[in-house]
């Protein structure tokens, strides 16, 4: 019943996170790549200023899935790293926590975009 | 006929909007929200799939990334992605899976171009906004926090 539970709360949490990305998109007229740079600083900004985190802990991957969730990894990256290095970690502590993602995203895309034909759509 | 040559720009823009098809906002909403919440639910899946085989909560959302990233690749590689994207919108725009989507679709639409300035520089035609802005915005908040900590803690 737990595990229902928390499966109700990541969709709801992850479904609003997209219905707010929709929105801007049908009112605003803003395209999808401005909608994702919006979304990546909010989220860095919402966690620095301890907005996101009670929406992870509610949401769980329903809030670290969406691309703000990218951002909360981020803030909490550098703040992280600000407390164990000092000043160096404002630069090592972002690109650090979010590093696999990164990795990740270009080795899976450069293979995936080796591997298949420009289409005309 | 010759009043509608006569229109001004304005005339011309209300016209179009006239004649053009009102987009389905209310539907589009409701699969924004359906589809957000499932690709976050496949997320917590995984999530909770690595944790049962002993990962802690921080690897195990690492891996969830990982394989959602994979996910939006492969999808997009084989030419899926896109179908779910013209009816879902931001639904599967926003996840992760869309960033990787918005990696791999410009590089290989370009990849005629060569695989250096056409498949390798496209890749973050999208991705690479996020990324500067992401990181520059992590580098300020981490200079605001090393103030605050040095002078206020």
């Amino acid at each position: 019943m737990d595990m229902i539970l928390e499966y109700i709360c990541v969709f709801i949490t992850g479904g609003i996170i997209c219905l707010i990305g929709q929105f801007l998109i049908d009112k605003t007229k803003l395209t999808a790549a401005r909608i994702l740079v919006i979304f990546v600083v909010m989220g860095v900004i919402l966690t620095a200023i301890g907005v996101y985190e009670p929406i992870v802990k509610f949401g769980k991957a329903g809030a670290t899935v969406p691309i703000s969730g990218f951002g909360y990894l981020l803030a909490n990256g550098v703040k992280e790293a600000v407390d164990e290095m000092g000043f160096l970690g404002i630069f090592v502590g972002g690109v650090k926590a979010c590093s696999a993602g990164i990795a990740a995203a270009i080795t899976f895309g450069f293979l995936a975009s080796l591997c298949s034909k420009p289409t005309i759509k | 006929m010759s009043s509608n040559i006569k229109m001004t720009n304005e005339e011309y823009s209300d016209y179009v909007d006239s004649k053009a098809k009102k987009s389905p906002i209310f539907k589009n909403f409701v699969l924004a929200f359906i589809v957000g919440g499932i690709i976050c639910v496949i997320g917590q899946v995984i999530c909770n799939i690595s944790m049962y085989f002993g990962l802690d909560e921080k690897s195990a959302a690492t891996v969830t990334s990982i394989v959602l990233i994979f996910l939006g690749a492969f999808l997009t590689a084989i030419n899926v992605y896109w179908r779910i994207g013209k009816f879902a919108g931001a639904g599967s725009a926003v996840p992760i899976t869309g960033f990787s989507n918005s990696i791999v679709a410009p590089a290989i639409e370009f990849k005629l171009d060569g695989y250096i300035l056409g498949l390798g520089a496209n890749m973050f035609k999208v991705a690479g906004p996020v990324l500067v802005y992401g990181v520059a915005t992590s580098v300020g908040v981490g200079f605001i926090y090393w103030i605050i900590k040095m002078f206020f803690m």
